[in-house]
C-alpha cells in the first residue's frame, strides 16, 4: 500500500469534518432544535470520554478499589462540585492519584 | 481585555494537563508505528498532517492487519465525526473569523483544544481574542504531539512502561473540572448521566463507535429534558 496516499486521504477525511461546520458558520441558519442539541456537545462527549478512560482499564470495566483512576476521578468530581475551579480540581485529582500511587508501590 | 500574547499563554496553560496526558500516547503511537514497519518519515508525516490520535492508532492497527485502503479511510472518517460535533458546537464563536483562519484553526481541533476552548467560553462568555486562546492551546498540543511521536519512534522500546504510569489521569481530572461547572440545568445532568452509562455499556464497540453513539444518545436525552428558550435564561448573556 502507498503510505503517502493513505496519509493524504486520512488528512482529508480528518480535516473535512473539523472544518465543514467552521466554513458554514454565519452562512447557514441551523434549525432551532439542532442548535439546542449542539449546546449539549461538550457535556455529552467529554463525559463519555471521562467514563471510558476512568472505568475501562485494560479493556475491561474495572469497578474495584484498585482502580486508582476511578478514585482520583471521584475526588476530582467532589472538588469540582465544591470549588467549580478548574486548577483546584486538577490539583486535587492529581494529588490523590499521586498519593495512592506511592502507597500502592 | 486580554492581550493576544496573554491569550496564547492562557490557552497553552489550560491545555498543559491534557498535553501531559496525551504525551505517553504519542510515544506509544511512535513506537507502534515503528514496530509495524512504518518508516520514520511516514510516522511523523501522519502525526503532522493528520494530527488525530485515535485515527492514527486505528490506521496503524489496520495497516498491521493488512486492511485495504478504503476500509482504513472510511473508518478514520467515522471516528472523526466526533470532531464534527465539536466544530458545529463552536460555529457561533468562529462566524466572524476570516475563512483562512477558520481553515487553519479547524485543522488543530482535537478533544483537548475543544475542551480548553469550551471552558474558556463558559467562564468568560463573549470575551474577545478567543482565536488567540485557541491558537495557544492548539500550538502547544501540536508541537508536543510531534515531539512525542519522534521520541516514541526513535527510543520507544527504551522508555519502559511510560504508558502504564497512568498519566492519562491528568486528562480525566481536567475534563471533570471542565464538565462539572457546565452542568447547570437538569437537562445537563441527565445528558451527562446518559453519556456516562452509555459509554460504559458500549465500550467494546469497534473504533470508538460507542463514544459517538453515546454522545448522540446523550444529546437527544438533553434535548428531551430541556425546553426551547430555556438555555437563554440559564446561560449568562453575552
Amino acid at each position: 500500500m502507498n503510505d503517502w496516499l493513505l496519509i493524504a486521504l486520512m488528512a482529508l477525511v480528518t480535516f473535512v469534518p473539523r472544518y465543514l461546520p467552521f466554513a458554514l458558520a454565519g452562512r447557514v441558519k441551523l434549525p432551532a432544535t439542532l442548535e439546542r442539541g449542539l449546546d449539549f456537545v461538550p457535556v455529552a462527549v467529554l463525559t463519555a470520554i471521562i467514563a471510558q478512560t476512568t472505568l475501562i482499564r485494560g479493556g475491561e470495566l474495572d469497578l474495584t478499589i484498585a482502580n486508582l483512576h476511578a478514585i482520583a476521578a471521584a475526588a476530582a468530581f467532589v472538588a469540582a462540585l465544591v470549588t467549580r475551579h478548574l486548577f483546584l480540581t486538577i490539583a486535587v485529582g492529581l494529588l490523590v492519584f499521586g498519593m495512592l500511587k506511592l502507597l500502592t508501590l | 481585555m486580554q492581550t493576544p500574547a496573554r491569550q496564547l499563554w492562557l490557552g497553552a496553560l489550560e491545555t498543559l494537563p491534557l498535553v501531559v496526558a496525551a504525551f505517553p500516547f504519542g510515544i506509544v503511537f511512535g513506537a507502534m508505528a515503528h514496530a509495524n514497519g512504518l518508516s520514520f518519515a511516514v510516522s511523523v508525516g501522519m502525526s503532522s498532517l493528520v494530527f488525530a490520535g485515535a485515527s492514527q492508532f486505528i490506521a496503524v492497527t489496520l495497516i498491521a492487519s493488512a486492511a485495504i485502503l478504503p476500509v482504513i479511510v472510511m473508518t478514520v472518517f467515522v471516528v472523526n465525526l466526533r470532531q464534527m460535533l465539536y466544530s458545529a458546537n463552536l460555529m457561533h464563536h468562529v462566524e466572524h473569523w476570516p475563512q483562512p483562519l477558520r481553515a487553519l484553526l479547524a485543522f488543530f481541533l482535537t478533544d483537548e483544544t475543544f475542551a480548553a476552548v469550551t471552558d474558556r467560553n463558559n467562564r468568560h462568555p463573549g470575551e474577545p481574542g478567543l482565536r488567540w486562546f485557541y491558537a495557544g492551546s492548539a500550538g502547544f498540543m501540536y508541537s508536543f504531539w510531534q515531539l512525542s511521536t519522534v521520541l516514541g519512534y526513535t527510543l520507544g522500546e527504551r522508555i519502559p512502561g511510560l504508558a502504564s504510569w497512568g498519566l492519562d489521569v491528568a486528562m480525566i481530572v481536567a475534563f471533570i473540572g471542565i464538565v462539572v461547572p457546565a452542568l447547570k440545568r437538569r437537562a445537563d445532568w441527565g445528558c451527562a448521566a446518559v453519556a456516562f452509562f452509555s459509554a460504559l455499556v458500549t465500550h467494546s464497540w469497534p473504533h470508538q463507535s460507542g463514544l459517538l453513539f453515546s454522545s448522540l444518545l446523550a444529546i437527544a436525552v438533553g434535548l428531551l429534558l430541556s425546553r426551547p428558550g430555556q438555555d437563554l435564561e440559564a446561560l449568562p448573556h453575552e
